[in-house]
């Protein structure tokens, strides 16, 4: 396993948020992460990316213990991490943005900024590339998100829902971007909603539900489990779909 | 590209450079080294406040440790001028960095590091002044002995040359950091703390290196004000005023832009001697202008004046690479 988290227990004051998660993402996969809303996703993602401390537990990176290590560390180690509420350099235009992540590896100008450029080009932002990072439409802006984190040129890429607020049509643009990065080697761990991207790139899925792992497998598997339907859609629901011989999932 | 960026620091700087061979009025070599002084200083800001995005309300405190470095180390010990200027700066970035261990550590940001920075200079006001060391709240004077090797010179345009030296290489240090891996460091420091964390960048660190450069810089500063009015004290040194003026100048000239300090200083400095020019002796009327001047960028120019260049005449702006 390339990244592991060891039953992580996160909580805030009497809320706990997180709670005795464990998981392992293999090298090379796309693991998806999904849950209802406000079932701590999220917060096990800042946890891995190091934003957050974690009141219990650990997180081995490639065997490794970095549950001290700073954010930039992690980052500096292949660990690049997208945000829900994108959180572009606003001042700045895209190509500027994109530069902030390649400058990690490349400590020359021009050697960053071609770098950056060529990851624009990846994400289907090589047209926009002097436009305000404030002037971008939401799709944009996930491409922005999308292309910094990688233009760190990172081992592990943590999704943080780059497909909310998305439309049909730029949600099929975008799945195939994300399949190629993995293709070139990225391992991808991905926190999503859209269901039709879960079910069309990921290997594994895991489940988390107000703090706790309640189910990991394939995403048809996981989709039929009676835990998992409850969560989304409370108890008893997923006898009823079995009553009325419905496969809703 | 590369050098094509200096190119208008070269012309700028060529341009104050012939003043004194153009003209012999002592009031404008005055007016001109004041003001380049003061733009060192706002320079030292716009590393800090204006790249960094770190508000510093309290610069004097570098420019005073950097006044008083120098001046003490002369006054008690005798020690070469130039020595003492280097000492001087070094001190400055030993300040920064303490302050800033101090403050970035405990996640100071915003209001609340502008506050911490007028204290520490406030505090620093105080203990100048009730020192004898410091000469007190007379001050210490030093003595007159003009000679390169004293940092003294006999003709106002040698000095302004000095002066205009230290503003160069300012400029030159400010147009490196904006290309460079640390100016892009900076800004997305400035711009967002937590994304730029998410790509590597050590915020701490960062901090620290810019708050560093910044208090070098404004200690810079102090020593020219020294070697030029051979005088200091608690309120000149650690005076709110020149944390004002180090700050209000590249707010008006472009915050953040390298030529910011230096427009602003002289765009500033520039009105307000017009205007006690024309209304005469009333005491302040220079900074009731700068109050306007400033309710005006505040309200309608918040890229101040290079702001407005890139606004109304873009394809110049670009030119000269702001």
């Amino acid at each position: 396993m390339m990244l592991r988290t060891e039953t992580i227990i996160m909580r805030f004051g009497g809320l706990t948020a997180v709670n005795q998660a464990s998981l392992g993402v293999r090298e090379g996969s796309i693991t998806g992460l999904i849950g209802p809303n406000g079932a701590g996703k999220t917060t096990l993602f800042a946890v891995i990316a190091g934003f957050l401390q974690p009141t219990g537990g650990r997180v081995l990176w490639q065997g490794r213990d970095i549950t001290g290590l700073k954010p930039h560390q992690r980052a500096q180690m292949g660990i690049a991490r997208t945000f829900q509420i994108v959180q572009p350099f606003q001042g700045l235009n895209v190509l500027e943005n994109i530069t902030v992540g390649s400058y990690l590896r490349h400590r020359q100008t021009d050697e960053a900024v071609a770098k950056a450029r060529a990851v624009a080009e990846r994400v289907g932002l090589g047209a926009e590339l002097e436009q305000q990072a404030s002037s971008l439409t939401v799709a944009g802006r996930k491409r922005l998100e999308l292309a910094r984190a990688l233009a760190t040129e990172p081992k592990l890429l943590l999704l943080d829902e780059v497909l909310a607020g998305l439309n049909p049509s730029e949600i099929r643009d975008i799945i195939p971007v994300i399949r190629a990065i993995r293709d070139d080697g990225v391992t991808i761990f991905m926190i999503e909603h859209v269901m039709q991207a879960v079910m069309n790139l990921c290997e594994e899925v895991y489940v988390l539900a107000q703090g706790q792992m309640i189910a990991e497998g394939t995403p048809a598997s996981v989709c039929n489990d009676p835990a998992v339907i409850e969560a989304y859609l409370g108890k008893g629901a997923a006898a009823r779909i079995a009553s009325t011989g419905g496969a809703h999932a | 590209m590369r050098f094509s960026g200096y190119i208008p620091i070269l012309v700028v700087t060529a341009a104050l450079a012939v003043v004194p061979l153009v003209f012999s009025s002592n009031s404008l070599f005055n007016f001109m080294v004041m003001s380049l002084i003061i733009t060192l200083a706002a320079q030292g800001w716009n590393i800090l406040g204006g790249v960094a995005g770190q508000t510093s309300f309290g610069h004097a405190l570098f420019f005073g440790v950097g006044c008083y470095t120098a001046a003490m180390l002369q006054f008690h010990f005798g020690v070469n001028a130039w020595l003492a200027f280097l000492l001087a700066v070094a001190a400055g970035a030993a300040a920064g960095f303490i302050l800033g261990f101090l403050s970035f550590r405990a996640g100071l940001r915003g209001s609340y590091f502008a506050l911490i920075t007028l204290a520490f200079a406030e505090l620093m006001r105080i203990l100048a002044n009730a020192s004898d060391w410091t000469g007190g709240a007379a001050g210490l004077l030093l003595k007159l002995n003009p000679g390169f090797s004293n940092m003294q010179f006999e003709s106002r345009a040698s000095f302004l040359w000095l002066a205009l030296a230290f503003v160069f290489i300012g400029l030159v240090i400010s147009r490196a950091i904006a290309g460079s891996r640390f100016g892009a460091q900076l800004v997305a420091v400035r711009e967002n703390e937590d994304a730029a964390r998410a790509l590597g960048v050590d915020v701490l660190s960062v901090k620290l290196k810019a708050i560093s450069l910044s208090g070098a810089i404004t200690a810079a500063a102090g020593v020219l004000y020294v070697q030029n009015f051979l005088y200091i004290d608690a309120n000149i040194g650690f005076g709110v005023w020149i944390s004002i003026e180090a700050l209000l100048a590249p707010l008006v000239g472009g915050r953040g832009l390298v030529l910011g300090p230096l427009i602003g200083t002289f765009t500033l400095h520039g009105l307000g001697e017009l205007t006690k020019s024309f209304a005469g002796r009333i005491p302040g009327i220079d900074l009731m202008v700068f109050a306007v001047v400033l309710i005006g960028v505040v309200a309608f120019a918040s890229g101040g004046v290079l702001g407005l260049l890139r606004r109304f005449a873009p394809r110049l702006a670009r030119r000269i690479a702001v």
